[in-house]
């Protein structure tokens, strides 16, 4: 099945149908999560285990894609009600593209150098583009952006389909081309290349690779899925706030790609569903103790996973099997 | 002409401070090539360890109790930087150097939790250990006694580190472990304990910022750290990171920056400043002012 998207595709509508009539709203909701969190550490994946680099700012680019696809949304309608999923997967290819844009932006100057400049210049970025959407009175500013079109439900036979199956089958979708977009990119020359920027920029500069332009072009990539991410967010909970596309967000993001493993796209998926469910599970824990103690449970354990088990729940480490050279 | 004065006055205080921060960064990166995230909340709680001591001490304003307050901020700052260097960094030294990032990061996310969860994430006032009363005048530019205190305990730090860098053998083991770890090891330096030395004078810097910023800006609370590290950080990239004068430079010259663009433009672009500095300095001159560039040998 790793190997046919549209097979994997169809198990997962399968799927969704299940979940559809054995489950209620709220955990149909926090399956989306799951589906959007799982896009977000694939792609921050392709950034940080498969190139090296160190991204702060995911939330960022998921905030630019979510409100563009909103405000697309508002303001145009491709096809009918009906269909209005399909005008979500071109919102969503749009809202792409813009957060791609942003991206090569950040990252042209910031991945000329060596060293961990990225890291500032995107949480910065971070910072300013949730100033920005406060401030920006268009889309709603602090209050945030209401009514944003969704996924509708739809009625065959008398059997409903409520807007979960819809909202699901989307998220599918760019799951399956994320998925397989990296997997194959990964192993293709491309990746192989994106590797060795990694495991040594300077003996890659010296194979005659234009190191800047691979490092810029996976970020570009990877920013455009968040931006997908961010599109499928917005129209699955209709309303939007920036104090949701926060720092800890991107810090979400990161300790998904870690705890699943550096350069392990089934690392991410695992370590997705872990850390979008844990706080639900924990949710009674904090109701008892009265204090919220998962941020601090999760840097912790972020540090200790860093001391014990830096590869991650499945990262194959630095090298790939081989091991690193002590630097 | 009296406005602008008080505005180079007031920029110059404001840099001091984000000089003492950057020098910390900067430190720290010249020895371990670490960018340290957790430095701007090791400053953090060196604001709250002062808080807590003059509560505790029930200090009555004067110049005694600022300088007990600053020794506290001190010596809770440099305990805070030596357990994490010795129990979050240390293990990692040989790992990759994501590795070490990623627990940066995470020792700073636990700092600013466990902040909101002691302190409670409201702002506290910071004691005013110093009256704020005009002391004099010279032509119409107000010396106020905390700017003055300001400006005279960060320049003495300055100094001080500039002492220590320079004339002692442990500034001299420092800049040689800054310059190559592995043969200043071969050359009999320890080189752990030079680098532990660097964390502790590092954030006893931050901790004297950490009182004075309280002083200026008398609201503290747990996530003070994140904006003002970050100013700190571009401060450092802009001097050169890793050189100490630079640092300096960079910090007087944000500090500045930000005083004329406050004074004359508007506050709203305060904080982008910092952000648009950055990118400038990375387009135009990546090693920054006083840094100078590396090219890698293998």
């Amino acid at each position: 099945m790793i190997k046919r998207p549209l097979l994997t595709f169809l198990a997962l509508l399968v799927v969704g149908l299940a979940f559809e009539f054995s489950v209620n709203a709220y955990i149909q909701l926090t399956i989306i999560y799951v589906c959007v969190n799982m896009i977000l550490a694939m792609s921050l994946n392709l950034v940080s285990g498969y190139t090296g680099q160190f991204s702060l700012g995911h939330a960022g680019f998921m905030a630019i894609g979510a409100y563009v696809s909103a405000f697309l949304a508002f303001h145009f309608t491709i096809f009918p009600e009906s269909l209005n999923f399909l005008n979500f997967i071109i919102f969503g290819l749009i809202a792409g593209m813009v957060s791609g844009f942003a991206g090569w932006l950040v990252g042209t100057p910031s991945l000329r150098l060596k060293g961990d400049y990225l890291a500032i210049v995107t949480l910065g970025f971070g910072e300013i583009i949730r100033v920005v959407l406060l401030n920006l009175e268009t889309v709603g500013g602090a209050r945030g952006y209401y009514g944003i079109p969704g996924f509708v439900n739809y009625t065959f036979a008398g059997i409903t389909l409520s807007r979960f199956v819809s909202g699901f089958g989307v998220s599918a979708f760019w799951l399956v081309i994320t998925f397989f977009l990296i997997y194959r990119l990964v192993y293709s020359s491309h990746g192989r290349v994106l590797i060795s920027v990694k495991e040594d920029e300077v003996a890659s500069e010296a194979m005659g690779i234009n190191v800047t332009r691979m490092k810029v072009w996976a970020f570009v990539i990877s920013s455009f899925l968040a931006g997908i991410a961010g599109s499928l967010f917005a129209h699955y909970t209709n309303y939007l706030n920036p104090s949701t596309f926060s720092f800890n967000q991107s810090v979400n993001v990161v300790i998904m790609v870690v705890l699943g493993g550096m350069g392990s796209l089934t690392g991410s998926i695992v370590a997705a569903i872990i850390v979008t469910l844990l706080p639900e599970l924990l949710r009674p824990l904090q109701e008892i103790t009265g204090v919220d103690l998962r941020m601090v449970i999760y840097s912790f354990s972020l540090i200790l996973l860093m001391i014990l088990k830096p590869n991650g729940l499945f990262g194959q480490g630095l090298g790939h099997g081989k091991k690193s050279k002590a630097a | 002409m009296q406005e602008l004065l008080q505005h180079i006055i007031n920029g110059i205080g404001l840099g001091s401070i984000y000089a003492l921060i950057a020098l910390g960064y900067t430190m720290v990166y010249g020895v371990l090539n670490l960018i340290n995230f957790a430095h701007s909340d090791v400053y953090m709680m060196g604001a709250f360890a002062a808080y807590y001591t003059q509560r505790f001490l029930n200090l009555k304003p004067g110049l005694m109790s600022f300088l007990i307050i600053i020794l506290a901020a001190m010596m809770f700052c440099s305990i805070l930087a030596l357990t994490i260097e010795r129990f979050a960094y240390r293990p990692l030294r040989k790992a990759p150097k994501l590795n070490i990032l990623i627990t940066a990061i995470g020792v700073s996310l636990f700092l600013e939790f466990s902040g909101q969860l002691i302190f409670g994430a409201d702002p506290k006032l910071f004691p005013s250990v110093i009256e704020d009363v005009g002391l004099f005048s010279i032509i119409g530019v107000r010396f106020r006694t905390i700017d003055l205190a300001i400006l005279a305990v960060g320049f003495l730090s300055m100094i001080v580190l500039r002492y220590i860098i320079v004339y002692t053998k442990t500034g001299r083991a420092m800049r040689a472990v800054s310059e190559n770890t592995k043969v200043a090891g071969l050359m009999g330096i320890p080189v752990n304990r030079i680098i532990a030395i660097t964390f502790v004078i590092g954030s006893s810097l931050a901790g004297i910022g950490s009182v004075l910023v309280g002083l200026k800006y008398p609201k503290i609370e747990p996530l003070m750290g994140m904006l003002i590290g970050l100013k700190a950080f571009v401060a450092a990239v802009l001097g050169g990171i890793g050189s100490i004068p630079g640092a300096v430079l960079g910090g007087i010259i944000m500090g500045l920056s930000e005083e004329m663009v406050v004074g004359y433009l508007s506050s709203t672009y305060r904080d982008a400043l910092s952000f648009g500095i950055l990118i400038i300095i990375l387009v135009v001159r990546p090693a920054g002012l006083l840094g100078k560039s590396s090219v890698d040998k293998v």
